[in-house]
């Protein structure tokens, strides 16, 4: 169990890393990515999200949906689970974060549309996850995609734009920008316990 | 506005994928191999065309305050519907999209189409609305897919290109070829844009 636990918190983090290697949430990857601040606030939002999601879609899931024999209802059913959910966040961050809030601008209700979102809900069920592991890898998926998100804003902090030729100023650089990062985290893969 | 213009629209001035940067996790993940780009692009293209034309038709029905949950849910009944075609007919091509399938309910030109189009105009213009975005986002698939399975794999839609005289470099058709590949071909294509516009001002002025 102890194995099982550290292989899956490696993989989430580093080997199969969401937006590096699996290009999920690769929206808000690009689109919050210009200051270490709000990409923080937004990885925040989105592990906090996940983790909620992947507990909630599990005993839907669990509970619900298999006993019925209603799996083909998967994705309608989690999709509305994830709107309600940042619905929720929104509202939540609105009240007590405003300055947060007002940063994520439109992004914040964008997570609904984040396809890691509804991704590691959808390979909770596929990889046949119990409660605590779905869970689990909600979280450290989430956490892998902070991290990818906040090195991404620390490198484009530091790019000069005018350096760069003007047609590939703005989303080309950033998209090879991140292209040289996952080249990194393709050093990871192959590492496990 | 006449319909063969909506068609060109989503081809090539307002093309989803190269010029409103939508929808670009598909984009980059399953661009391995022009037989999944097309797969993929044709798939999102038939839930294009029918959340448009449903989205249109009930669009005096859906109350103003939960249009967007009510999209997503008629978004996500004809992915199920899509997902469980492929399933059926085409299974080698299911199985190598695999859960990009069910993801295309969080693609967000879809999302975008409904709200920008669907839901104020006619189901005829809606339904070529969403043809036409459809076929520009398979076509942008087309090409990226195509450009990374010759570099990264020496072959196109599974043949052979060059035989044992070039080793393919297979980094093209990992993870950091997607990202770098799709960043050149953008900055291409704005280059050639700028090129357009300043010949198009010089002709003016």
């Amino acid at each position: 169990m102890a194995k099982e636990i550290i292989s899956i918190i490696i993989a989430a983090l580093l080997t199969e890393n969401f937006v590096m290697v699996k290009f999920y949430g690769i929206c808000p990857f690009l689109g919050v990515s210009k200051k270490v601040e709000t990409a923080m606030g937004m990885g925040m939002a989105v592990t906090f999200v996940m983790a909620i999601a992947s507990m909630i879609t599990w005993l839907v899931n669990h509970f619900f949906l298999q006993q019925f024999n209603l799996e083909y209802l998967q994705t309608i059913a989690f999709i509305l689970i994830i709107a309600g959910l940042v619905q929720f966040v929104e509202m939540f961050v609105k009240k007590s974060m405003p300055s947060l809030y007002n940063a994520l601008g439109i992004y914040l209700p964008l997570i609904t549309t984040n396809c890691a979102v509804l991704g590691v809900t959808l390979l909770n069920v596929q990889n046949e996850y119990n409660f605590f592991l779905s869970f689990l890898y909600g979280t450290f998926a989430a956490l892998g995609f902070t991290l990818a998100i906040i090195l991404m804003a620390g490198i484009r902090e530091y790019l000069d734009e005018k350096a760069v030729a003007a047609p590939f100023r703005g989303f080309p650089i950033a998209l090879i920008t991140a292209g040289l990062m996952a080249i990194a985290f393709t050093g990871f893969s192959g590492f496990s316990i | 506005m006449k319909g063969i213009e909506v068609l060109k629209r989503g081809l090539i001035t307002e093309n989803p994928t190269f010029v409103q940067l939508l929808g670009m996790c598909p984009t980059l993940a399953v661009t391995t191999s022009l037989k999944n780009g097309l797969g993929m692009g044709l798939s999102a293209t038939a839930v294009l065309i029918a959340s448009n034309v449903i989205i249109s038709l009930l669009r005096k029905l859906i109350p103003d305050k939960i249009r967007i949950a009510a999209y997503i849910v008629i978004i996500a009944t004809a992915v199920t519907l899509i997902q469980m075609i492929l399933n059926a007919y085409l299974p080698d091509l299911a199985s190598s999209l695999g859960i990009f399938i069910p993801l295309i309910v969080v693609n967000c030109i879809i999302l975008a189409r409904a709200e920008a189009f669907a839901s104020k105009n006619t189901v005829g213009k809606s339904a070529l609305d969403g043809l036409g975005m459809g076929l520009g986002f398979t076509g942008a698939l087309c090409i990226i897919s195509a450009v990374r399975e010759i570099l990264g794999s020496g072959t196109i839609w599974n043949i052979q290109l060059y035989g044992d005289v070039i080793q393919p470099a297979s980094i093209i058709t990992l993870a950091p070829g997607g990202f770098i590949v799709l960043g050149i071909i953008i900055g291409v294509i704005n280059a050639i844009k700028g090129r357009h516009e300043s010949k198009a001002a010089g002709e003016r002025g």
